[in-house]
């Protein structure tokens, strides 16, 4: 092997594999998207149901957020990928399909990964929350806004503020939990460098260009993140 | 719900449980001595040490676990060099390269646990050792390190967490630890909530014993953190 | 025919308690439109709650609060007392401006921002028109230049001022001051007195929760002294500063 095979390699040249490699990196930043995107829906929710629920709806959230961080999330993945197909197949026999239904990987990685990272935005929104001034609610109960009003000019604005770096964390945490999204068989960066390498026999050199993908989608996503945290909250007080 | 079934599942994981105890075991053991060192490079004023721990750092934080598992365990393979090496009767081993990998990782993000731990050590009391005639290496094996690792244990504590399941990891390069046989399990029988659960419950229970124990570790190191106990209740001889 | 005047606040045996503590024990008060109420008393005698209670930031647990005419209606239902109707709450406080004690100005906002919040979302008048407005105000409290501003980047004698205006922009038939100089470093509170002295000449309805004597004495035209939840004395500053019969209020101003 010479020194710079690999650039013909992972080239885009002729039977280079860097055509296919960005692709799968594009497919990893759409799934680890959705999966954040889903998270944060359901941490809205669970910060929400831990603030102001009930009892029971506290204790719900307070088991979710336990589980969902003392579980390997590759069993979460199992569970959605493999599950669904426990649901779906039969459903699929009815409709007179035959064999073994499954979610697609992408639906099904999507939906873990928010599962998951669901638990870390709850309690980076409920911790933003905390960090609302009561100061800041009273001025805005004092001038009769409605709740519906204060939530959306006042209180969704700070919590926002205040989630971002947390959300930042999430948000590279999330990136690279995605990586065990390949299991599904969907071909994102970690699927492709595995395709590759077992064609060319050269897995270091598709894992090492794996690795230098994720440090660039994880630096310039953390690059943006701070640059926008900046933008956000120049004249607030730091917590 | 099919208790014969969880119950079946349950017997079937159980065998998992000691690899899943020694692969965290040996890489949150491995990792400390590793992420120990590579904090004090990183504090010490010698700059190629500390900007290779930087780029260390950097490398094993910002990159999925599962990369640097399969860049050790399949990557290495491709250098003539390593596969003609002494090492390759272990970097061949699925299990030393699950190890390999899950000590530099944790190395990785422990050593910046430490190095806070070490930052957040006041310079009065770094002075007061040296005003009492300590050599450095005293100092910091009396006063900072005592000090450094104290504050760093609950962020230990959940890096170790961390590890645990991070351990699961290691099923997808062959290793049958609890989530490998829950993965066997569920291919066979494609019951993946039972299995799911009775997994789950697994880990929970070791992650439930596991913080006790840290915490249990963290009271008996941090008396001084502890309010002062009341003084009436001192002089009747003890807290009721 | 009723020849009595509407007095613009009334408060009538109102009475709070938080747990235990009873912290208003029937208080009455009236505020004519265009007084100027000092409210004094030491700490714990329950005059920033009865402030509170004004505009519902406390619930009373029971009494009479009549602002403007209208008088909010509570209802007692499994031991607590609550507003009847939110959205009277809201239509009330919309009316009755509020200085607080920590400004509470809103940090994501800039100054200009925070004053036009409640004329444009909660009264919904024309944003242009609320700007031309809040930077009228802002003028009037000194501190126009600093529009662009965020809380943050003022001392806090300007964040107060712009409080000020922010609670003036709802065009409030009452204003409400908790406590407005006490978090201010002292070379700060002459700026902040001098714009509520301004707007007491104006004829504002103000209710004032102090501990500026000088204020009390020569800006209002009535003092309260509130003593653990009971209205211990009452008059005009003259008759009170004077020679008050209350010898728990000259030892209040002894101190």
């Amino acid at each position: 092997m010479t020194d710079f095979a690999f650039l013909t390699t992972l080239g885009f040249g002729p039977g280079g594999w860097g055509p296919a490699m960005l692709t799968a990196a594009a497919m990893t930043i759409a799934v680890a998207l959705a999966g954040f995107a889903f998270g944060a829906v359901i941490g809205v929710c669970g910060a929400w149901a831990k603030l102001s629920g009930g009892v029971a709806l506290r204790a719900a959230a307070d088991a979710y957020t336990t589980v969902l961080r003392g579980i390997p999330d590759l069993l979460v993945i199992y569970l959605f990928y493999f599950g669904s197909s426990a649901v779906l197949t039969p459903i699929g026999r009815f409709f007179g399909a035959t064999g073994f239904i499954s979610l697609p990987g992408f639906l099904a990685g999507a939906l873990a990964i928010g599962v998951v990272s669901g638990a870390y935005h709850t309690e980076v929104f409920r911790g933003a929350y905390r960090n609302v001034a009561r100061g800041e609610i009273e001025a805005a109960l004092a001038t009769g806004m409605s709740r519906p009003l204060m939530f959306r000019r006042i209180v969704a604005p700070l919590v926002l503020r205040y989630a971002l770096p947390g959300l930042g964390n999430v948000w590279q945490l999330v990136l690279k939990e995605s990586a065990l999204i390949s299991v599904t068989g969907l071909v994102e960066i970690m699927r492709q460098a595995q395709i590759g390498s077992g064609s060319t026999r050269q897995p270091f050199t598709f894992f090492f260009a794996a690795a230098i993908l994720y440090l660039l989608i994880s630096s310039v996503s953390g690059w943006l993140l701070g640059r926008s945290e900046q933008h956000f909250t120049r004249g607030m007080r730091r917590v | 719900m099919d208790f014969a079934f969880l119950y079946e599942t349950l017997l079937t994981l159980l065998p998992g449980i000691p690899l899943t105890l020694k692969l965290a075991a040996s890489a949150v053991g491995l990792g400390a001595v590793l992420a120990l060192g590579l904090a004090l490079m990183r504090v010490s004023k010698i700059g190629p040490l500390s900007a290779f721990v930087k780029t260390y750092v950097f490398f094993f934080r910002s990159t999925p676990l599962l990369v640097q598992i399969f860049l050790i365990y399949y990557g290495l393979g491709q250098f003539v060099g390593i596969r003609q090496s002494i090492l390759w009767p272990i970097l061949r081993e699925p299990y030393w390269c699950a190890v390999i990998a899950l000590t530099l990782n944790t190395a990785a993000y422990s050593s910046e646990i430490i190095r806070g731990g070490l930052q957040s050590v006041s310079a009065g009391q770094v002075e007061a050792g040296l005003a009492c005639g300590m050599t450095r290496l005293q100092l910091l094996r009396r006063i900072v390190l005592p000090l450094a690792l104290r504050q760093a244990l609950p962020a230990y504590g959940s890096e170790i967490i961390l590890m645990i399941k991070a351990t699961a990891l290691a099923s997808i390069i062959t290793l049958l630890e609890i989530t490998g046989l829950a993965a066997k399990l569920i291919s066979e029988t494609y019951r993946a909530f039972e299995v799911f659960v009775v997994a789950a419950a697994i880990y929970l229970l070791i992650n439930f014993v596991v913080t006790r124990l840290i915490q249990l570790l963290e009271y008996r190191l941090t008396p001084h953190l502890r309010p002062a106990p009341h003084a009436a209740l001192v002089k009747q001889g003890g807290v009721a | 025919m009723n020849v009595e005047i509407q007095p613009a606040v009334r408060i009538a045996k109102l009475h709070k308690r938080f747990g235990l503590l009873e912290v208003l024990k029937g208080i009455d008060l009236k505020a004519g439109e265009g007084e100027v109420v000092s409210i004094l008393g030491s700490s714990g005698s329950g005059k920033s709650t009865l402030l509170r209670c004004i505009n519902m930031l406390e619930v009373p647990d029971s009494g009479e609060i009549t602002v403007a005419g209208e008088t909010i209606r509570l209802e007692t239902s499994g031991g607590r007392t609550r507003p009847a109707d939110r959205r009277q709450v809201d239509r009330m406080r919309a009316h009755i401006g509020m200085v607080f004690q920590s400004f509470n100005l809103w940090s994501h906002m800039t100054v200009l921002e925070n004053v036009i919040e409640a004329p444009v979302h909660v009264q919904k008048r024309p944003r242009a028109e609320c700007i031309a407005e809040a930077e009228d105000l802002l003028a009037k409290v000194g501190i126009a230049d600093k529009r662009n501003h965020y809380p943050a980047h003022l001392s806090g004698g300007q964040q107060q001022r712009a409080a000020i205006a922010r609670a003036l922009a709802q065009h409030p038939k009452v204003m409400l001051f908790d406590e407005p100089t006490s978090a201010l470093d002292p070379e700060l509170v002459g700026e902040v007195l001098r714009v509520m002295r301004a707007l007491a000449e104006e004829g504002r309805t103000m209710l004032v929760v102090t501990h500026e004597m000088g204020f009390a004495r020569d800006v209002s035209s009535k003092v309260v002294f509130l003593h653990q939840g009971v209205v211990e004395e009452e008059g005009s500053p003259a008759d009170v500063f004077g020679n008050s019969s209350s010898e728990r209020f000259r030892q209040f101003l002894a101190k």
